[in-house]
This record gives structure tokens, sequence and C-alpha cells, in this order.
């Protein structure tokens, strides 16, 4: 059985569907990126888990135990869940100083005085604190902020985080430096994580599993390498990724030596997919899965160099052949130039399918 | 089993744990609508029947019908220029000239104390609220002991004393004296809300917009500007309804040339008799100002700035290079004009044994410690030994605590229920609500009381000549103000920073003592003291309900002035500013200490 099991939840908020009749599942130990563009509805089901939203409709039981049923009317207070949440904003509370911050938590629970302290200075040092207990947030760095607010989450060791974009406020390098913190939190601790974010480089690095939202629709629930191997809809494929995946518009059409994918500029044999013939599709690639060879060869298509960007270990090419521009990753450097006519190979065990109308995934399956 | 029983149990039990401002909300509203709603249809309902009293004035008359009698007088009769049309025009132009000026003292002000560099700034800041401390018609008195003309009889002012010639009519009387002491009287409003909203901008919000390239002209305008708005709109909603509805200042320097405002004749017709008349003009300035926060709420409405969250913020101060001293300047002689010339005109006053003699000689303390003499004041003995003006001073502490004590608390319940609750009906319901005490003038509010309080209504017994009566009105008619201040510093806490607390299971009781009271108790604290030096300078508010038993300094003061004792009248009006700028610094020390 699942620790957090979310069912059919919807969430409107005046006119605006914000959650969709949404089902997730949560292992314990696990750690799950919600993952989306802005306004997808993610911060509203993490925000629903921790109780500060009530939820229109559907059900929420964390470790069997319902916390929310629309149909019973039952609704457990954030406190009893056994949850924590870390703000965008961290919330840090400005007339408080860093201990009093972090001890909050724990008088509310009525601690010993001396076993609170003792806790808080434990949880400061442990998020690398020591001896700023007694400065104010305003008086610290975004990063050591950052750390008080996952210092008080952590200080009632509540079973689940709940992180609502926490990174997002920090700069680049900050940012990397509290991923690792983060991630060691996880791994130490063991509590099972929901993580919400729309950095998909955030959701991929940190994760053991990604969800990705749109438009209050969960899309996909899969570890991070099938998320981005094996993205089940377009609009995943789309949104995982950077450079974004190439899609090459094309039809599924049978010939008397088989099925197979024809698109401009590729016609590629794929086994044989059911009442599909004729069908609009999409073939979409990878950058990494396409090659740039200087000779023409079997199967090879030629194209015209249209943009470099290098970016340190590899460089991605942009090369246009008739309307379509296709994105190329290729590790190390390039002597092409602007121009150059070269002609591209195409990995096609990893081309991925997709119905036009529908998005779905047709090829490959299972 | 689940059924709808326990459904309901359970949707109930969440909106205690988890939307506690939608009961606050309710129960708020049901407060108001006992202090404010139904007084006010009380005074509409009076506009639409026949009186006892209207017999003197109309054989038709048969009180307790409807009759739309009392309108036709008031606008379309022969009597309707004098008794509206003409107080009407007057008092528009007087309030939009007093809240301009007033609006452009109190801004420049709070501009150059909170965000430049100009010396003696905490100097400044110190004495800049302190015109508001005295009561209005203090400046209007302190202007006539220097201006006044034979006009009115009695001695003549300061300014004939010094030139030998008689003050022109004009500046003694009428618009140009009102317009200028009311400004000098109210700036402390848009003052004390601008410095609240420029002191929670952060720095790097213009500093965002000077890397971009913009010049100090163009941070002030395009991002300064919009974001002090929603106070600076406040702070003319708030000038403009006092103004309009202010009858102390139009009353002394208005009357004597029969120049009226609405405000004027509002106050003698309910002495005259004829109240029907007073709430159809009180009905206009409803009118009025409804007009006006219809605006504000079209133009603030979507707009709210959440300037803390829960982050640092930083201030950097503008310098003013060569106008520093010029700057200092200006607003020394805007507080010597509004608070020490007046101040100073005033304890003169008190201490002239005979008036109009302004030789040294002439001084004494008699009307402060002396024992009564028959030949003075009719044996009144000076004002510190006076039992009566001590009793009355013990009730006006007392009534202004208790007063500013409510409201406050009031105020951060009204803001905590109406921002929690952004968007539903409840929220915008409280917030209207909230409001519709500025729309009565004081004059007739007391009036509202005075009918409505005198008799036992249901299980209440009649209030008239309680000290309760008392802090119930002076409690409704402060509430925008409050209200306002409380909404406004809500706002500016990002609802995470209660979030956070409900997480850790901290019930609403402690959420708000630790977290949303010491975050609001700063902009609230505003709130409170001017809700304590209103009431302490309250006049036409109370005058109509006090009685012996219950008399404040205030009432006192205006019996002495009617009497013609100056001595005395300054005396108290004296007094009040010592105990209201006594109540001011505790405040001050107090909020201090709260805010780290």
């Amino acid at each position: 059985m699942a620790l957090i099991e979310i069912e059919n939840l919807t969430k409107h908020f005046g006119e605006v569907v914000a959650v969709d009749r949404l089902d997730l599942q949560i292992e314990a130990g696990e750690f799950l990126t919600l993952l989306g563009p802005s306004g997808c509805g993610k911060t509203t089901v993490l925000r629903m888990i921790a109780g500060l939203e009530i939820p229109d409709q559907g059900e929420i039981r964390v470790g069997g135990k319902k916390v929310f049923a629309s149909r019973e009317g039952i609704f457990v207070p954030p406190a009893k869940r056994g949850v924590g949440l870390v703000f965008q904003s961290y919330a840090l509370w400005p007339h408080m100083n860093v201990f009093e911050n972090v001890a909050f938590g724990l008088q509310i629970q009525k601690q010993e005085k001396k076993d609170l302290a003792e806790r808080v200075d434990s949880t400061l040092n442990y998020m690398r604190l020591e001896g700023l207990g007694q400065r104010y947030p305003q008086q610290l760095s975004g990063g050591q902020q950052q750390r008080v607010a996952l210092a008080r989450m952590l200080v009632t060791q509540p079973a689940i985080f709940l992180m609502d974009e926490p990174l997002s406020n920090l700069d680049a390098k900050l940012r990397m430096e509290m991923r690792a913190e983060i991630k060691r939190l996880h791994r130490e601790s063991k509590a099972t994580t929901v993580y919400v974010t729309h950095d998909q480089n955030e959701a991929l690095t940190m994760s053991t599993k990604v969800a990705v939202m749109n438009k209050g629709v969960l899309q996909q629930v899969a570890p991070p390498q099938e998320i981005y191997k094996r993205p089940s809809n377009l609009f995943v494929a789309d949104f995982i990724g950077s450079p974004t995946i190439n899609l090459i518009p094309g039809r599924i059409v049978k010939k008397t030596e088989g099925v197979f994918f024809e698109g401009t500029p590729l016609f590629i044999p794929i086994p044989f997919l059911g009442d599909c013939i004729n069908r609009k599709v999409v073939g979409a690639l990878r950058p990494e899965d396409i090659r740039i060879c200087t000779e023409a060869q079997a199967g090879s298509v030629s194209a015209r160099i249209y943009a470099i960007l290098p970016a340190g270990s590899e460089v991605i090419l942009q090369a246009r052949t008739g309307d379509l521009t296709l994105s190329i990753r290729k590790m190390g450097e390039t002597s092409l130039d602007v121009g150059d006519e070269v002609h591209l190979l195409f990995s096609l065990e990893s081309i991925l399918l997709y119905d036009q109308e529908s998005g779905a995934l047709l090829y490959p399956l299972g | 089993m689940t059924t709808l029983r326990t459904v309901l149990i359970n949707r109930f039990q969440f909106i205690l744990a988890n939307r506690p401002h939608v009961l606050i909300g309710m129960v708020l509203v049901l407060i108001i609508t006992l202090v404010v709603v139904i007084p006010f249809f009380q005074m509409v309902y009076d506009t639409a029947v026949w009186h006892e009293a209207d017999r003197r004035i109309s054989r038709e008359a048969k009180p307790g019908e409807w009759t739309l009698f009392h309108y036709k007088r008031v606008f379309s009769s022969p009597l309707s220029r004098n008794i509206f049309y003409r107080p009407f025009v007057n008092s528009l132009t007087t309030s939009l000239a007093v809240s301009v000026l007033a609006m452009t003292i109190g801004a420049l002000m709070a501009w150059l104390v909170v965000r430049t560099d100009m010396p003696l700034r905490k100097g400044i800041a110190t004495f800049a609220v302190i015109p508001y401390v005295l009561p209005s018609y203090t400046l209007a008195l302190a202007w006539l002991d220097f201006f006044k003309n034979e006009r009115i009889g009695g001695a003549t002012g300061l300014y004939q004393f010094l030139f030998g010639v008689s003050t022109p009519d004009w500046l003694a009387y009428g618009f140009v004296p009102i317009v200028i002491t009311l400004s000098f009287h109210y700036y402390p409003f848009t003052y004390l809300l601008m410095s609240g909203a420029l002191v929670s901008i952060d720095s790097s919000l213009e500093e965002a917009g000077e890397v971009l390239g913009a010049g100090r002209p163009t941070i002030l305008k395009k991002i300064t500007f919009p974001i002090v708005l929603p106070a600076l709109i406040s702070s003319f909603i708030l000038t403009f309804s006092r103004a309009v509805g202010t009858f102390g200042t139009p009353y002394f320097l208005g009357a004597p040339v029969r120049y009226f405002t609405l405000s004027t004749t509002i106050y003698t017709n309910i002495v005259n008799r004829t109240p029907p008349v007073a709430y159809i003009s009180t009905l206009v300035l409803i009118l009025i100002s409804m007009l006006i926060i219809y605006g504000n709420q079209r133009v603030i409405g979507s707009r709210s700035f959440v300037t803390i969250a829960g982050k640092g913020f930083r201030h950097r101060l503008t310098p003013l290079g060569r106008w520093k001293y010029p700057a200092l300047a200006v607003l020394a002689s805007i507080l010597l004009l509004a608070v020490f010339i007046p101040l100073f005109l005033l304890t003169w006053q008190t201490l002239m044994l005979y008036p109009n003699d302004y030789s040294l000689g002439n001084l004494t303390l008699h009307y402060w410690i002396g024992k009564g003499q028959q030949a003075l004041a009719e044996g009144e003995s000076g004002i510190l030994r006076n039992a009566q003006i001590l009793a009355a001073a013990w009730n006006s502490v007392k009534l202004s605590v208790c007063v500013a004590l409510l409201v406050g608390m009031f105020g951060i319940f009204i803001g905590y229920a109406v921002v929690k609750g952004r968007g539903t009906m409840l929220s915008s319901t409280l917030e209207q609500q909230s409001f519709l005490p500025y729309l009565i003038p004081s004059i007739a509010f007391g009036a509202l009381y005075l009918s409505l309080f005198t008799r036992k209504i249901g299980p209440i017994p009649s209030l008239y000549g309680t000290f309760l009566l008392l802090v119930l009105v002076c409690m409704a008619k402060n509430l925008p103000f409050s209200a306002r201040s409380g909404i406004s510093s809500m706002l500016q806490v990002a609802s995470e920073l209660e979030e956070s607390a409900i997480m850790v299971g901290a019930s609403w009781l402690k959420r708000f003592r630790k977290i949303i009271l010491p975050l609001t108790l700063a902009g609230s604290l505003s709130g409170f003291i001017l809700a304590f030096i209103a009431t302490m300078r309250e006049l036409s508010l109370i005058i109509l309900l006090v009685t012996p038993a219950t008399r404040t300094l205030t009432t006192m003061t205006f019996r002495y002035v009617e009497q013609g004792y100056s001595q005395f009248a300054d005396a108290i009006i004296m007094l009040i500013v010592v105990l209201v700028i006594g109540g001011e610094i505790v405040a001050r020390k107090i909020g201090k200490r709260e805010m780290i």
C-alpha cells in the first residue's frame, strides 16, 4: 500500500479547474516531484496534501488513514497529518530570530524547555546554521534563510516532507548546493518527499519519481529516466528535455514491404501498429539521437547547419532540412560552420510516435 | 455510515479549525449591523415620516405616517437655497481644497522624513502628528485669537493689536481660514498613511528601476508612486470625509459671516429641532462619500502589494544634496504655523488676566491654579483645582483608552477577516460595512444615537446618560480608520506566515497572538493612536449625548467658549494636548518594544 494515496482529487478556483480528477500514489521513502508549467495545479495538489487547501472532491489517505474525504466530510488538520512544508517564500517569521522560528513548532507541541533547546540546536547544527540562532531572518543570506526554513520543517520530524519550489529564489550556484542538501536530507531521514517545481532539471536530478502535470491534469508518473526516454504523450515529450525534443510530423503508411512512418524527411519501417494505418502522427527524437556525418550514408538525410550553440562539454547544432529545424546534441566540439551542408543519421530505435490528434504515445508500446 | 449530519459536523469543524476568519467575519458583520446599520436605517426612516414637532411647520402633519414633505422642503422650496444648496456647494469646495492642501503637505512630509537624508528627520517626525492632536476647532480659535475683528463683538485679535487696522472679513472668516486651519489639522492622515507605505517599500524595487536606467523622477512616478497610490487614495478618503463632516471649525469661522456648510446646517437643524432636515443633508453627505468610496474600490480593489514576505528588506535614503536645508525650512515653517504659534497663542491666552491686554504685567496663573475669585469668571477656580474639570479629565482619559483598545482590536480582526476572505461575499460586505460610519457625519451620528438609545430597545435598557453609550458611539465612529489600518497592515503579511504556523499545529489563538498580532501591531498602532487622539478631542460626536455625570474635557471647553471664558477654554485645551501627547508617547514606546 502506498503511503500517500490520492483519488479523484478535484479543486476549482471560481471557474478555473486547478486540479482535475487526479489519482496519484506515493510510496514510502519516495522522492516524488510534481512538475509542470506555472499554473498547472502542482502547488494546489501539494497544498491539498498539506491540508492548507480544501479540495472540492476526492479522497486523500496518508498511511492508510483518510485525511480528506469529500463524501464523508472528513478533514484532518495539517498538523495531524504528519507532514512538514517548506514554502517558496520560506515564510520565516520576521519578528522571531532563527532559534525562535525553529523552536515554534516544538513549543506548540509543548516540549520541555531543556529538551527543546537541545533539539533546536542539533537541528540548526545539522543544517549548518551554528551560531546564527540569535539572528533575525532579515540578517541572513538567501541560502541561510532557506536552511532555516528546512530546519523549521525538520525539527518536528514529520514523516513526509512537502516542498513548494524551495529553490526558486536562489541563485544558480546556491541552487546546486541546496539540491545536494535536500537530497542528503531525503537520504538520511528516509522521509517521503513531495517536491514541487517547474524546473525540469531539478525534477530529473533529484527525484525517484516525477509526476508531470498540465492544466490540472496528471500527464505521466514515472522515474526520471522513463519520463525522459518514454514520455507518455506529446505534452510530456515536448515539456521535458532541453533543448526540446525534435518533432517530425508525418503519417503511418502501409506498403507491400510492411508498415512505415513516413515523414519529411524520414521514412522508417516500424512493427505492425494495429489500426493506425494512414493516421497522422508525430515522430519525436531527442537531440542526442541524431548524428551528423559528412558523407551521405544509407538512410541519411541532407541538411544545412543553421546555428551552432557550444555549451562547454557539448555543442547543440541546429540544422534545417526542408521546413524542419532539428536540434542535434554532439559531445565535445565541432569544426562545422553555419551554412555547411551535412548529413543526418537518426537512431531509429529511439524514435517515439505520437498520435497527432490525441497526443498519445503509439510506439513503442509497453 | 456517513450521514449528512456527520458531513455537516465535519465541515463545521473544518471551518472552525481552518477558516476562523469566516466565523470572525460573521460576528463582526453582526456587531457592525447593530451599532451602525440599524441607526442608519432609523435615520432614513426618520426622514420619511411625520414627526410630532412637524405640527409647528405644517398643518398636514400626521405623526407616524409616511410623507415626502421633508424632502420637498429641503430640495424644492423657497428655503432650499439657504438650507441646502449653498451649504452643499460650500461643503464641497472647502473639503476639496482641504484635501488637496492637506495631502500635499502630508505626502511631502512623509517622503522627506522616511526616504531622504534631510537633517532633523527624527525631530520632524516627532512633531508631525501633533496638529491632529489638537481638537480641530482649536486652530480655529487660535485663528480668531489672532485675526478676530469687530464683527462678532468682544475683544479683537492680535492682528489688530499689532497693525492697528481691522482684519478684512475674508481673512478673518469663511472659506480661506476654514481651508487653512483644517488642512493644518488633517495633513497627519496623509503623513501617517504615506510614511507607513513608504517604510514598507523595499528599496530594491526602486533600485531595480534605477538599474534599468530610470532617473529619479521616473522612479518616483513609475515605481514609488504606484506602490503608495493605495495609501494616497485612502488619505484622500479620510481627509475628505472628515473635512466634510467636521463641525467645530466651520461653525466658529463660518457662522459669523453666515458661511454655512452641510455639517453646520446639520448641527443647527438638530439644535433647532428639525432633525429630518438635518438627516436629509446627512444623506446627501453620505451620497458624496459613497461616490468617492466607489471610485476608490474601482481603483484599488484588485491591487494588493505584499511587501513583507518573510524575507528581509532594506532601505536606502535618497540624498537631497543642496535641497537639504530648504526642505527642512519648509517643513519647519509648516510645523511652526500648524503647531507652535497656535499653541503659543493659546497658552498666552490662558495666562492673560484680562483679554486683549498683551502686556507682561497682565500675565497670571489664575486660570490654572487660582482659587475662585468673585471678580473673575463668576468665581470659578483654576482648572487644576476644579473638581468638575478633573472629573471630566478622568472621563476623557477613560473613554479614550477604552475606545482605542476596543477599536484597535476590532481593526485587526476586521483586517484579518477581510484579507483572509478576499474575494468572498463576507469579506467585501465586512469591508464596506466597516466604512459606513464615515458616511455619517459625527454630529448626525450623535443625534442618531440620541434618538435610538433614549428608549429601551428589546432587552437593551436605555443607555442615555451612561458611559457605555459614549464608548459605543466613539467606537462605531472610529471603526473605519482602524479597519483601514488593520486591512492594510494585514495585506502586508503574506498568508504563508500564518500557514507555516498552521503546519505545526498552532491553534488560531496562538497564531493570532504569536504571529499575526506582532506583525500587524506596528501598522495597527497608528490606528490605535489615532482612535485615542480622535476620542480625546471628540466634540461634535458626543456633545448631544453627554450628561453632567459623563462630561468630558471637550464638552467643558465648548461650554466655556460659549460663556466667553476663553482663558478657561484655552487652558482645558492645553490640558487635552498634554494628555494626548502623553498618550502618544506611551503608545510609541510600546510600539518600539514590540517591534524588536
